[in-house]
């Protein structure tokens, strides 16, 4: 018999509210808004209060997908990586760097979104750079 | 506190609970937690903070999946008040509910306007006297009532229908909700329609509320729904002289279905 919390930052927006995952036996069960958090002060929107949700969802990504043909298929991240890194070169050396571009993510962590941005603009040469917020 | 950690642990040794829901220290957080003999060193972060989590609620997440156990709970006023309420609604067995009971603060007492900020039985606290305060009730009970109305208009157009109010609420333990029945209120779509998503809630509330305030700290949009549900509260005992969050047989009037008993939700294990 195990009950747990596990503090956490919400992924659902960049607002950052900090919520408490209610964990069962290892199991995530429910969402509880962290009281003392200094940004939501024990408060949380709809999505916030059920940010457990797609954690057991069948659809759910847990591996990378590579497109083949017309089908996608699992693959791992060293082959998704390599793909991706392959088709940029040839997209770059095709077009030029302006033809790519990259939407980040609130969801993702300020460090993220930084690194993301770097690599765009250090690495493929482009200030292609939007996000998911303006969506 | 070292006396309070102790007696929790003794009473892991003796068998008399198997587990213990409480607080702990996450960091600069108290978090609810729930300690177990087999990892009695995790009492070391046991703290009793002027924060309060919705204790009953969590224990009837547990309690659904454990119905056998034999639980330690740290209660306040408020808290004893919602396991009263249980009981009597067949959500928990009180013989397996130790209520390890927590007198608040001064403090917490004054900003929470508790009418009773102490259990029956206290292990950890002194008793600090009960702050009765209805300044919110009836500073809307003067308006006139066009006025009243306008407010209450105003306030719940506020609401992002966050459903926070019905999640924290340790005394919302339906099986199913109206607020999610999509006949009577058009789920998937926000604002929600008012008064009436508002009014659904406060009317269920009556008989159910203790006047915890927790609907009200949760709520992001600042309603003040606290006063609406202590008016409903007010309302049942004078009219029907009901006072929910007491201990004993008495139960809800507005499940009294006459000869047949009454209508109490189905038990925690038929669930």
């Amino acid at each position: 018999m195990e009950y747990r919390t596990v503090l956490t930052t919400c992924t659902y927006c960049g607002t950052g509210c900090g919520l408490l995952l209610e964990v069962m036996d290892g199991e995530v069960v429910g969402v509880l808004p962290a009281k003392t958090h200094p940004i939501n002060e024990g408060k949380l929107c709809i999505k916030g209060w059920n940010a457990h949700e797609f954690i057991y969802a069948d659809g759910r990504l847990t591996k990378p997908l590579v497109r083949k043909g017309d089908t996608l298929e699992e693959a791992s991240w060293d082959e998704a990586l390599e793909t991706i890194a392959n088709k940029f070169a040839e997209i770059k050396k095709t077009n030029g760097p302006d033809s790519l571009g990259c939407f980040s993510s609130a969801k993702c962590t300020n460090e993220e979104n930084y690194l993301l941005q770097k690599i765009f603009r250090a690495a493929i040469g482009t200030n292609n750079v939007d996000h998911c917020a303006r969506l | 506190m070292e006396k309070f950690k102790k007696y929790i642990k003794e009473l892991f040794e003796s068998g008399e609970i198997e587990g213990f829901l409480g607080i702990r220290k996450n960091g600069l957080h108290p978090v609810p937690h729930l300690f177990t003999p087999e990892h009695p060193e995790e009492l070391e972060t046991l703290t009793i903070p002027d924060v309060r989590y919705p204790m009953t609620e969590i224990l009837l997440t547990i309690v659904r999946k454990y119905p056998d156990k034999k639980l330690g709970i740290m209660v306040r006023g408020c808290d004893e008040r919602a396991l009263n309420e249980l009981v009597k609604n067949q959500k928990i067995l009180p013989e397996l509910i130790k209520h390890i009971g927590i007198a608040c603060s001064a403090d917490l007492a004054a900003s929470c306007r508790c009418a009773q900020p102490y259990p029956e039985e206290i292990h950890y606290g002194e008793k600090v006297a009960p702050v009765e305060d209805r300044s919110d009730i009836e500073a809307i009970d003067t308006m006139p009532q066009e006025e009243r109305f306008d407010y209450w208009m105003s306030e719940f157009s506020k609401c992002i229908k966050c459903y926070g109010c019905r999640n924290i609420c340790s005394m919302c333990f339906c099986d199913q909700c109206t607020l999610e029945d999509n006949d009577l209120i058009a789920t998937g779509q926000a604002p929600p329609a008012i008064p009436i998503f508002h009014l659904i809630r406060a009317f269920h509330m009556a008989g159910r509320c203790i006047d915890c305030g927790l609907c009200e700290e949760a709520c992001p949009a600042h309603i003040p729904l606290r006063t609406l549900y202590r008016k409903v509260r007010e309302s049942m005992s004078g009219f029907l002289g009901y006072v929910s969050g007491t201990e004993g047989g008495e139960k809800d009037p507005l499940e009294f279905l006459g000869s047949e008993g009454y209508m109490v939700p189905s038990k925690i294990d038929e669930k």
